[in-house]
């Protein structure tokens, strides 16, 4: 009797997790794992059958793999809105942060493949080219605000920017007062210098320090061996006047020096320690005001604000580094973020993937939708955000100066990226500046013969 | 009854096969052919012949991950195996409370490898920061420390059971007869303890030798095969090798590197089974 009784409440347990598994999943679709993913496999599926119904007035539907997760909620809710009005389905599911490529890579053989993905740029375009679809018709390449937004192979337009995005060094205007300066005091390298030394002597009277970590885990130190690393490529591009190149010479390689030194030698923490840091660790320490600086990007906006910071403490300015003409110099401005119509796909599939990514970006509520995500975006109905960020990088631009392109989607390879990140780590640690040179340069061209 | 099953074997067999086939057999042919092709999605294969394993056996990264990776395994296997018996032994005599150091043992193998991983990093970077030494980041002994470490500390548990179960099951009456043939402690533990758990031993030296070969959330989350690539192990080489590259042909020189790795730990493994299953007795 009491084998029974336990077993009818095992199964029970069993049927339990099974609706509870199946229920929570469509509403969450970033997919933590494999596992995980496969369940939101199921649940698409589901909605699948459940929006059979609308299908009969609909000719195609709509499956995005989105690559943002802190915009995932929102997309939903977009989603959900545009079948309500047009009946068409809109699936939208979020790739965790990280497995882009994997989760697109194992996505994009199935049956209910992707419509819409995205890729970051020339470097990632190599992998993908087959499957996109050629856009120049398309409206919403025509009501892209200038042709530089769109990525291109050879003659065919692969990739559509849906996102300008900008990142400098986000500053703590409240605590850069405490410390007797304002963001107006910092024009160049010198007197970024002279302001982070300053605030670094008088680190026990005042309570902070100038930077936060120059965190070298795996979740902070793309922004160092990426979007700072940018700025020697940007200067060295623009001496040489080109736009890719197949061996760099590190010309600026020293400024890269300067400005990293003076990130880890006026830290929250000791340069020995950095190895370990995660982003998390830097963006806690400055919403908590333990420093003054902090390098990062627009994107950074919602998870600043969510963590009590006002739109009055949040400046954001230009990574000098003492290269080029500093006096005219604007935000890093650019985009990684280009969306791609599988060319795969059905032919209903694909037109009903143009209406919606046009109406996203055309229509009232698309835009609005897009605003509220903190998006600027490069169409022509484009509205305003609440984003200060993207604010200050309007105000610099029109006050004259020139944004800094962004040059890291030219950069080699993942593998390169790396490179230069293991050699950072080490110099931060004590080891020898070469290494890093030696992994910027030489690990360049290897990089870019290897992926010939 | 038994009539019954003999002639109807295959409808009972199906469901196992069916299952074996699509989800082993089919995918691990496709997988041999994909390592002859270069690709990026599985349904766009490019024929190219021997040329993604000449790019494999010639990659030297590729034999530094496996020489660290056998050294690994080497260190690994004897250690949680020699612990893991010990405590074993330790638990099966009759101590109070050994049901709960048992459990306590056991649970940390409920924890997942990724997690366990990123604990532990957490842990050695606070020491090796403390004892003033580079971090594990930076540190190449000491991520190969490290990963020993923590595999132990995950596996040992496991492996005790095993053990504990092989003890267990001696016939009393040999150590009877041992204790009063006038056996020492020694001589019992060599002579008639060891003899009669082998077939624990070999299932424990398979599934140690196997698990360190083939280890991969550990490596990613303790190590990430930092520094530049020199704690990476072979799972982990062979993934990076996908990702860390753009273009179809990565992915074909991944799945060589992929099928080697796996004819690798078959043949290793058989070896091992044969070595070990000659020495089991039979009770």
């Amino acid at each position: 009797m009491k084998k029974k009784l336990l077993s009818a409440i095992l199964s029970v347990g069993v049927a339990a997790s099974l609706v509870v598994g199946c229920g929570a999943q469509g509403t969450e679709a970033p997919a933590a794992d494999a596992a995980a993913e496969e369940e939101t496999d199921d649940a698409d599926e589901e909605e699948a059958d459940a929006e059979d119904a609308a299908e009969a007035t609909a000719d195609g539907q709509v499956y995005y793999l989105n690559f943002k997760p802190e915009q995932d909620e929102q997309w939903q809710a977009l989603a959900k809105s545009y079948t309500s009005q047009t009946g068409v389905p809109v699936t939208v599911v979020t790739a965790a942060s990280g497995t882009y490529e994997e989760t697109l890579t194992a996505e994009i053989v199935k049956d209910e493949a992707p419509t819409l993905f995205q890729v970051n740029g020339p470097v990632g375009l190599a992998n993908w080219s087959d499957y996109c679809y050629d856009l120049s018709d398309s409206e919403i390449y025509k009501n892209l605000t200038s042709d530089a937004f769109a990525l291109k192979n050879e003659d065919e337009v692969a990739g559509i920017a849906y996102v300008i995005e900008s990142y400098g060094i986000i500053t703590n205007a409240e605590l850069l007062e405490k410390a007797g300066y304002t963001v107006d005091d910092i024009k160049s390298f010198a007197d970024l210098k002279k302001v982070a030394e300053d605030i670094t002597a008088r680190k026990a009277e005042l309570g902070f320090a100038a930077f936060t970590s120059t965190g070298m885990d795996g979740s902070s130190d793309w922004r160092f061996k990426t979007h700072l690393a940018n700025l020697p490529i940007y200067f060295e591009y623009k001496a040489d006047g080109i736009t890719d190149t197949k061996a760099i010479k590190g010309t600026y390689l020293d400024n890269y020096r300067q400005i990293f030194d003076l990130y880890i030698n006026n830290s929250t923490c000791a340069p020995t320690e950095l190895a370990s840091k995660t982003g998390d660790d830097a963006e806690n320490e400055f919403a908590e005001g333990k420093a003054v600086f902090f390098q990062n990007g627009s994107w950074e906006y919602g998870n600043l604000t969510g963590k009590g910071m006002t739109d009055d403490q949040l400046k954001m300015i230009p990574i000098y580094v003492g290269a080029g003409d500093e006096a005219n110099q604007g935000l890093c401005t650019g985009t990684e973020n280009f969306w791609c119509v599988n060319s795969e796909a059905s032919e209903e599939d694909i037109q009903a993937t143009l209406d919606f990514i046009n109406w996203c970006v055309s229509s009232d509520e698309g835009t609005q939708a897009m605003s509220d995500m903190g998006f600027v975006i490069p169409f022509k109905n484009a509205k305003a955000t609440a984003n200060v960020f993207v604010a200050q990088d309007t105000a610099y631009t029109s006050a004259g100066k020139t944004p800094v392109s962004w040059n890291f989607t030219t950069m080699p390879s993942e593998e390169w990226k790396n490179g230069v990140g293991s050699a950072l780590t080490s110099y931060a640690a004590g080891g020898a500046w070469d290494d890093v040179v030696t992994a910027f340069v030489d690990g360049w061209a290897t990089e870019k013969a290897l992926a010939e | 009854m038994e009539k019954a099953v003999r002639k109807y074997w295959p409808v009972f067999v199906l469901p196992t096969v069916a299952a074996f086939a699509i989800g082993f057999v089919y995918p691990f042919i496709q997988g041999l052919y994909l390592s002859f092709c270069k690709f990026n999605t599985i349904k766009k294969a490019k024929f190219v012949g021997l040329d993604n394993y000449k790019y494999a056996l010639t990659d030297e990264s590729f034999y530094h991950a496996f020489a660290y990776t056998l050294a690994f395994a080497v260190v690994s296997v004897v250690l949680i195996n020699v612990i893991a018996f010990i405590i074993a032994l330790a638990l099966t005599a009759k101590i109070k409370g050994s049901n709960v150091y048992r459990t306590v043992f056991f649970m940390p193998n409920l924890i997942g490898g990724i997690v366990l991983g990123y604990i532990w990093k957490v842990l050695l970077d606070c020491f090796l920061s403390i004892i003033g030494q580079p971090l594990l980041a930076l540190n190449e002994r000491w991520g190969f420390v490290g990963l020993v470490i923590l595999m132990c500390w995950q596996q040992i548990g496991y492996m005790m059971i095993i053990y504990i179960a092989g003890l267990q099951s001696i016939d009393t009456a040999y150590l009877e007869a041992a204790m009063i043939d006038g056996a020492t402690k020694m001589q019992t533990l060599l002579r008639v303890k060891i003899p009669n758990v082998m077939s624990s031993i070999t299932i424990c030296l398979f599934l140690t030798l196997t698990n360190g070969f083939k280890l991969f959330d550990q490596n990613l989350a303790l190590t990430g095969g930092e520094p530049a690539h020199k704690s990476e192990m072979l799972a982990l080489n062979i993934y990076s090798t996908f990702y860390a590259r753009s273009g179809a042909k990565w992915k074909g020189y991944g799945q060589a590197k992929a099928v080697v790795f796996c004819i690798l730990v078959i043949v290793i493994s058989l070896i091992q089974l044969r070595a070990t299953k000659k020495r089991e007795v039979q009770a």
